[in-house]
Order: structure tokens, then sequence, then C-alpha cells
């Protein structure tokens, strides 16, 4: 009889676009973004209409207001007579500058711990469990708070310092450690490149010397760190003045070492350049010895490829350090590393380090004994075996959750508001607020400065992670 | 050629000596300890570091510890106490601070008088994760589960008892729509419907109703404030409603950000990389600074109920990642075995997709939720009083001026328990489950 037919193209129908699966992904989409929308500028006209109410506009132009507030640790020239922007810049230099430094022990504290954790020793191994799950299960503010108190409440004041029985300075007479602060060595140059002033002659000179370096947060990582010019700023106090202004008026005498930024910034370019000739002499060392078999020593000559033009720099400056001394009633010279920055620097290092600590041992225990065994089987010595075979496979684990780690550091650096420490929270996020009345713009401002930190650093590591990850055929 | 040997020699013993045992440094605990604790320089220099850092830590902290005074009523007193027993300059602790203040640490400013209210709470709030936590303690109990948490916000803030059920009845409402319209008018329509009338209840006839029946019958408790919450009660409230509002926002933003929806996915995207980009105090900040400028003028909500909407979405964002881990760690077969199945994509999800994807990122979670629980001490910068916002207070009156060190050790012990057994409880789960997958 007759052929069935295809049914009849029916043509599109309403339906359609809720029973179709063709067509259902297209119709919860728009309705999300219709939602979505309706949601943003819902907020949005509320934000503006309270605006209004508030008679407050939404406007920048607060940054290049003068400020008016001091900050204790500036890594670059500031008084309270310049912008918002600039206390915000202070501030963020801060941020990064506790960041880095709690990045850089972390690492070294959770490497450490989470050898020791495997290690056979089971007394070495319990003690690192202790510390481990110590930190990791207090809150961090805890830590903070408590190192806080241990610095200000629990060491010696700078005047039990004074005479034969009290309180002694570490490491060979230079670093004191004082309830208003740690004070350590400064390097300076006696010719800097920024220019040394010259002391006045006698007895001035020893407390000039010592004073012009006395500035809170001036010193050498910092100034790395921001790569600008160390100018003297900060809490210069009246010896200082005094020993300066005699200084420049004075003919001749003795020069006054000091340091400046250019100094540092050639400090590590010889540093960078030296361990760059360093890598080419390894890899000259490879080539040798894919060529011939044998790899010539390069150990020694690696070393010096870096040290050698490093002291020869430092000679050259006339590098010299100046210790701390016991002045008036405080310490003289060095540098004043105040208790809010060792406070936040160890507790958010040894909070961190905890979870590193984690982070390394799983690491090495994702790698199957099998790799080592295979590796001992080639004939390759325990040393060769962790360098060749288990290390690049476990930092392979290890690097993605630990950059998370070093993101989690950062941010959690602006818990710096319990211990007073002017990040960016404390300056932009949060005196230049209560001055301006300005809350929108400046968390606004804030938030993206995170926001961007963040994703900056998870970029370089998806860079990274996906130039070490495994490449599967 | 085997008897080449025995002519060689003059004497073969012919039976077994006895088995003697090792040398004495060979068994043990000599052996133990030469193996483990000296087995080379590296390891005898770290096991003699070691035994000093205990030894330095214990013998400071011990006789501090165990000196302690437990009654007086200052410090002052408590340091005469000390002077009196031990001699002067000998350090003791003052533990008679935690002995006076640990309601305060606890409940804050709760009236005294109310505190059994907190502790049945507490109580009720035990029986009910317990059915959660635990596939052993009766099914039945999950009713216990579900109806608490409108029990616990009465118990804890008081008022009538009305407003919970109204908003019980929400659910019931969505319930009912859902077993019995949608046989009749379709399950899209009856899902959607499920949704939208409970939340229209609950906007406008939730209020009036409740109202009217307290008016009839007045069940109700003594109100309290949320300022006059504080210590540990607060801590827990906060934390519990977080991981209890944040795991299925988590879930549900990591199945957005996987989904091949590209708004859906974006709009997840970028909501988990802002709130997971910007440290949670600025996020608190925004709440108590600036939540007032987003929503309509005049609106003026409980500092607390903020509180508890920044961390939930914020510990959602880290969910997000986690269960998105679980997520791409199946393989794909599963997902293609779901659609052979014919499963629609929230049946493939919830039947084969998600079990196994939380359950691979059960360690995760808790320890974002670990994470929760601790980051509740921030609260102290918007005002609310967390336990080491009370320990300032606490140290801010005359008697108890210089306390440091009893109150952080409370307060630290406090939060490792809570944390360390969560953290416990992760690594039993994922043992039960792996034996359950065997």
């Amino acid at each position: 009889m007759a052929t069935i037919s295809d049914p009849p193209e029916r043509g599109f129908r309403l339906s359609q676009l809720i029973f179709d699966t063709r067509y259902r992904s297209m119709t919860i989409q728009v309705v999300a973004m219709i939602l979505i929308g309706l949601l943003l500028s819902w907020l949005i006209s509320n934000t503006i209409h309270n605006l209004e109410a508030l008679g407050k506009d939404f406007d920048f132009g607060f940054l290049s207001q003068p400020a008016g507030y001091d900050i204790n640790q500036q890594l670059i020239d500031y008084n309270n007579q310049m912008t918002h922007g600039r206390a915000a810049l202070v501030g963020i230099l801060n941020t990064l500058l506790v960041a880095v430094l709690g990045c850089a022990l972390a690492t070294v504290l959770g490497v450490v711990a989470g050898v020791l954790r495997l290690s056979n020793n089971w007394i070495v191994s319990r003690l690192t469990a202790v510390y481990v799950e110590g930190f990791r299960n207090v809150p961090l503010l805890l830590w903070i708070v408590l190192i806080f108190a241990l610095m200000t409440e629990s060491m010696p004041t700078p005047r039990d310092f004074r005479g034969e029985d009290g309180s002694s300075m570490i490491l060979g007479e230079s670093v004191a450690i004082t309830n208003r602060g740690v004070y350590i060595p400064n390097v300076v140059f006696s010719r800097s490149l920024g220019g040394n002033e010259v002391a006045a002659p006698e007895p001035e000179a020893p407390a000039a010397a010592a004073a012009t370096t006395n500035m809170a947060g001036t010193y050498g990582a910092s100034r790395i760190a921001t790569g600008g010019a160390g100018v003297q700023t900060g809490q210069t106090d009246s010896a200082a003045t005094t020993g300066a202004a005699e200084g420049s008026g004075a003919e001749g005498g003795e020069v006054i070492p000091t340091s400046s930024g250019w100094d540092w910034l050639l400090i590590l370019a010889v540093l960078i350049a030296g361990s760059i000739g360093a890598k080419v002499l390894g890899k000259r060392a490879t080539r040798i010895q894919e060529a011939t078999g044998k790899r010539p020593t390069t150990l020694p000559l690696q070393i010096a490829s870096v040290l050698v033009p490093l002291i020869v720099v430092l000679v050259l400056l006339g590098a010299s350090l100046d210790k701390p001394e016991l002045g008036g009633f405080n310490f003289d010279g060095g540098v004043h590393l105040r208790n809010s920055l060792i406070a936040l620097w160890l507790a958010l290092s040894l909070y961190t380090g905890a979870f590193i600590a984690e982070i390394v041992r799983g690491g090495i225990l994702a790698i199957s004994k099998g790799q080592t065994e295979a590796a001992y089987a080639l004939g390759l010595r325990p040393g060769t075996t962790m360098n060749l075979v288990i290390l690049p496979q476990a930092l392979r684990v290890i690097i993605p959750p630990l950059i998370s780690q070093f993101l989690n550091l950062t941010k959690n650096s602006s818990l710096a508001i319990a211990v007073g420490y002017m990040d960016v929270r404390s300056t932009l996020g949060g005196i230049t607020i209560n001055q301006t009345g300005r809350e929108l713009e400046g968390m606004l401002l804030l938030g993206l400065f995170y926001l961007v930190l963040s994703l900056l650093i998870s970029g370089v590591m998806n860079v990274y992670n996906s130039s070490v990850k495994l490449k599967e055929r | 050629m085997s008897d080449t040997h025995a002519q060689t020699v003059a004497y073969v013993r012919d039976t077994m000596l006895d088995q003697q045992d090792p040398p004495l440094n060979q068994t043990g605990a000599v052996k133990w300890i030469r193996e483990n604790l000296f087995s080379g320089w590296l390891n005898i220099l770290l096991t003699l570091l070691s035994l000093w850092v205990i030894y330095a830590a214990l013998s400071h902290l011990l006789p501090w510890a165990l000196r302690g005074i437990w009654d007086a009523s200052n410090l002052s007193q408590c340091r005469e106490i000390i002077a009196e027993l031990y001699g002067p300059d000998k350090p003791a602790a003052c533990w008679a601070v935690l002995a006076e203040r640990w309601p305060q640490l606890i409940f804050g400013f709760y009236p005294k008088e109310l505190y059994w209210r907190p502790i049945l709470a507490f109580l009720i709030f035990l029986a009910a994760v317990a059915p959660v936590l635990f596939s052993s303690v009766p099914r039945k109990m999950l009713w216990v589960s579900a109806l608490a948490p409108f029990v616990l916000f009465w118990l804890i803030w008081g008022g009538s008892l009305w407003g919970p059920i109204a908003a019980i009845l929400g659910f019931v409402i969505g319930w009912a729509i859902l077993t019995f319209a949608a046989p009749k008018i379709g399950n899209l329509i009856s899902v959607i419907l499920a949704i939208v009338v409970p939340v229209i209840y609950w906007l406008t006839l939730c209020g009036p109703l409740a109202g009217a029946l307290a008016s009839v019958v007045p069940l109700s408790l003594q109100t309290v404030p949320t300022q006059n919450m504080g210590g540990f009660m607060l801590a827990t409230i906060i934390g519990v409603s977080g991981i209890v509002l944040s795991l299925p926002l988590g879930i549900l933003l990591a199945l957005g950000r996987q989904s091949d929806m590209f708004i859906i996915n974006k709009f997840s995207v970028a909501f988990i990389e802002i709130i997971r980009g910007v440290p949670l105090i600025v996020w608190l900040f925004t709440a108590s600074l600036l939540l007032n400028y987003f929503l309509p003028p005049g609106t003026n909500f409980d500092l607390m109920l903020r509180v508890i909407i920044m961390v939930t979405l914020f510990s959602a964002a880290y969910i997000a990642e986690v269960v998105r881990g679980g997520l791409a760690a199946l393989p794909k077969g599963q997902y293609e075995a779901a659609d052979a199945l014919g499963l629609d994509y929230w049946k493939s999800m919830r039947l084969i997709i998600l079990p196994q994807a939380l359950k691979i990122s059960i360690p995760g979670i808790v320890n974002t939720f670990i994470g929760l629980f601790k980051d509740t001490t921030l609260v102290v910068f918007i005002g609310l009083l967390d336990p080491i916002g009370l320990s300032n207070s606490i140290r801010a009156t005359t008697d108890w001026n210089g306390v440091y060190w009893e109150l952080f050790v409370f307060i630290g012990l406090c939060f490792f328990i809570f944390c360390f057994s969560m953290g416990r409880y992760s690594l039993f789960l994922e043992k039960k489950l792996r034996r359950e997958h065997r």
C-alpha cells in the first residue's frame, strides 16, 4: 500500500523552547541572563539612589588630596602632606613586603617540616606533627595576636640592655630583640651611588652616622622589592637632624656611610648576572657530559661566578655593617623591624608553613616507591635519585597547591589590622576611608588590588603548571 | 657429587641447634631506638635537637600551667597568691580568669538566666547532626535534622514560635506542589511553581500569618538581640550556618562552572574568582560598610546575618573549586554511561556523578569547613564579639588587665578541639567510604 513517509515537517512551536533539548539550554541561558541583568541593575539603581540620598558622588578624586596621616613603616618617601594615592601605594608596598618575606620563610619552614614529618626518626616526626596540627587547627588571628603579645610583653625593654647584668644582644652583639621591635644591622656604603654626606670632623660623627640609617623600614629587602630610591625618611630623630645639619655645614671630615636604592639595584643586578653565569657554566658542563660522558667539576666555578663579582662590588661601594647601638632611651642605627611586622611575618609564615608541610609531604608520598626502586636498579645513587627522579615528579604535585598557599598568605596579610601594621587595608581601606568617607570607592579599589594580585599570581601559576605538566601522547 | 663433601669433612652435625635469642641490642626497645633514633649522625643530631626542644618547651610550660591559680577574683590578688605560695618572680598561670569569665567566653553577653537555651540548642544540634554524620544512627532521626534549624533559631534568638512555624509552612507548600500537582500539570511547571510559590508566600503572607497566630496564642520566648551574643556561641552559630548553607551553594557553583552553557559558566567563573581573589576581611568590611548602599533605602538587617551571608558566599566559592576538582577527576566514561542510561542532567548528577565526585572531594571540603570555622574569628574587626574579641574586652577590665596567655591558651585549645575533630571525622569518612567501595 502506501509507503509511510516521514512525519510531516512541523514548524517551530513555542513549547520546543522548554521541551526540546536543542533549544532548552538557550532558553535557560536567556532566562539566567535576564535574571542576572535584573539583579545587577537593581543593585546599581539602589546604589545610585543611596548615594543621591547621602549627597555623595562616585569620584576617585580623593586619591589626589593630601592624606594628612602618618604611616609608621614606609618603603618609599612619604609624609602626611602627600596624597591618599601615595599613602595607598605605601600600604601596597607594605603588603607586598610582608607577603614576600612570609612566602620565603613559609616555604623554608614548610619544606623542612614536610620532609621531617616523613623521617624515620619517631621523635622528630611526632614533633613536626604537633607543629603542623597545632598551627593548622588554631585560627591565624590568634597566632598573630599571641606572637605580638609575646613580643611586647615578654621581651626586654631597650633599657634592660644597659649595664652588665642586663639582657644582651645576640649574634655577635648585632641583633637586639626588644619589646619595641627587633633591631638588626644595616648594610651601608661609604661610596654610595646615591652620594654620601660628609660628617663634621668630631664628636657628632658617630651619632649622625648611626642616625641617618635609622629609618623605619628602609632596609635591604624592601629596596630590592621596590627598586625605588630608599630615600631617608621616616622617624629621623633629633640626633639625626642635628647631626645631618652640622654635617652638611662642616667642611671635610669623615664620610657618612649611607645606602641608596641604586646601591641595592646594582647589587641585585650583579647577583642576577652572577647566577646567569652559573647557569651557563652548568649548561656547558651538561653539553660536555653529553658529548664525552664526563662531567667537568663546575660547583666551585659556579659559586665563584656568583660570589666574586658580589664581593668586588661590595668592596667598591665600601660596604660596612651598621650595628644598632643603645642610644638614649632606644637603639640607634641598624634597621628597626617593628613588632607589628615581626608578629605578622612570623605568624603568617608559621601558619602557612604548616599547610605547606602537608603539601610537601603529600607530594613526596604521591611518588610511588617503584620510582625510587627503578632508579636504584639503574644504578643511581640516593642523591641523584632524589634530584633527577623523585623531585621533578613531586614538584609537579607540589607546585600548584603551593602557589595557592602563597595566594592565601598574601590575602591573609590583611589581618595586619590586628597588630596595626600599615598595609594597604589599613591605609587605603582604613584611614583613607574614614577620613574621606568614600567607602564605596575605597573598598572597590582595595578589592581590585587584591583581585588583580590574585589573578596575576594564578596566571603565572597556570603558565608554570602547563610547562611542567605531564606530556601525554 | 654430593658425597664428595661428606667424605672430605670429618664430622657433620645431624641435629639442628636450638634457635638462640638474637643479641640484646638487636631486639625490642634497644633495637627500635638504635634504628629509629640513632641510626646516623644526622639522625642523632635531630633526635638530640628535638629532645632539647621538647625539654625547653615543657620546662617553661608545665610549671607555669601546673602551678596555676584557679581561685582569685582579680589579677593582682592572683599574683599575690602566687608570690605567697611559690615566692616572687616564679611563673605561674592565673587560670582564675577562666574560672571567673568562662561563661562570657562561651556565651558572650547572653542573659545569665537564659543560658539553658543555647545549651539546649547545642544538644539539639548534636542530635541533628548525628544522623547526617554517622550512618549507624537511625534514619528517622533525619526528621530532627530537618526541623532543627527552625527550633535552634527560635531557641537562640527567642521571639514567637509562630515565625519559624510559618516559615516551615513555605517548605510544606513547595513539597505539596511537587507531590500532588506534578501529575496534573507536568514536572517542569511544578518544579518552577514549587520554587516560586513559597518565595511569594515568604515575602508576603508569612509575616502577617505569624503575627496573627502569635496574637491568638502567644508561644514566645524572651527575645535576645544579636549584640548580646558572643564568644564560642557566636563562632559556632556563624560557622555552622556557613557550613550548612555553603555546601549546596558551592555544589551548584561547581556544576555551573562545569556547565556547557556559556552564560551560566562565565557567571560562575566570575563569581568564584572574584570571591576567592579578595580576602575575607575585605568582604566582611563590605558587608558592614557597603551593604546598605546596594539595598533599597531603609533596609537594615542584622549584622550577624550579613556576616553569615558573606561567610557563606566566601566558603561556597572555595567549595566550588574543591568540588570542581572532584568532578574533573571522574573519568569521562561515568558521564557517558549516565547519558547512555537515558538519565536527564539532574538525575545523572544526583545518582551517578555527584556521589563519586563528592567522595573524592571530602578532604578538601572538610578543610574548607575548618578554614571557615577558624575565619569566624575575623568578625571581631567589624564589631562582633568572637572569643578573641572577648579576650580583649576581658583584658580591658581593671580586674584582669594584663592577662594574655591564659586566655589565648583556652581559646586556642577550644578551636584546636573543634577543628582537629573535624579533620579526624574527614579521615574516618574517607576510610569508611573506601571500605564500602571495595
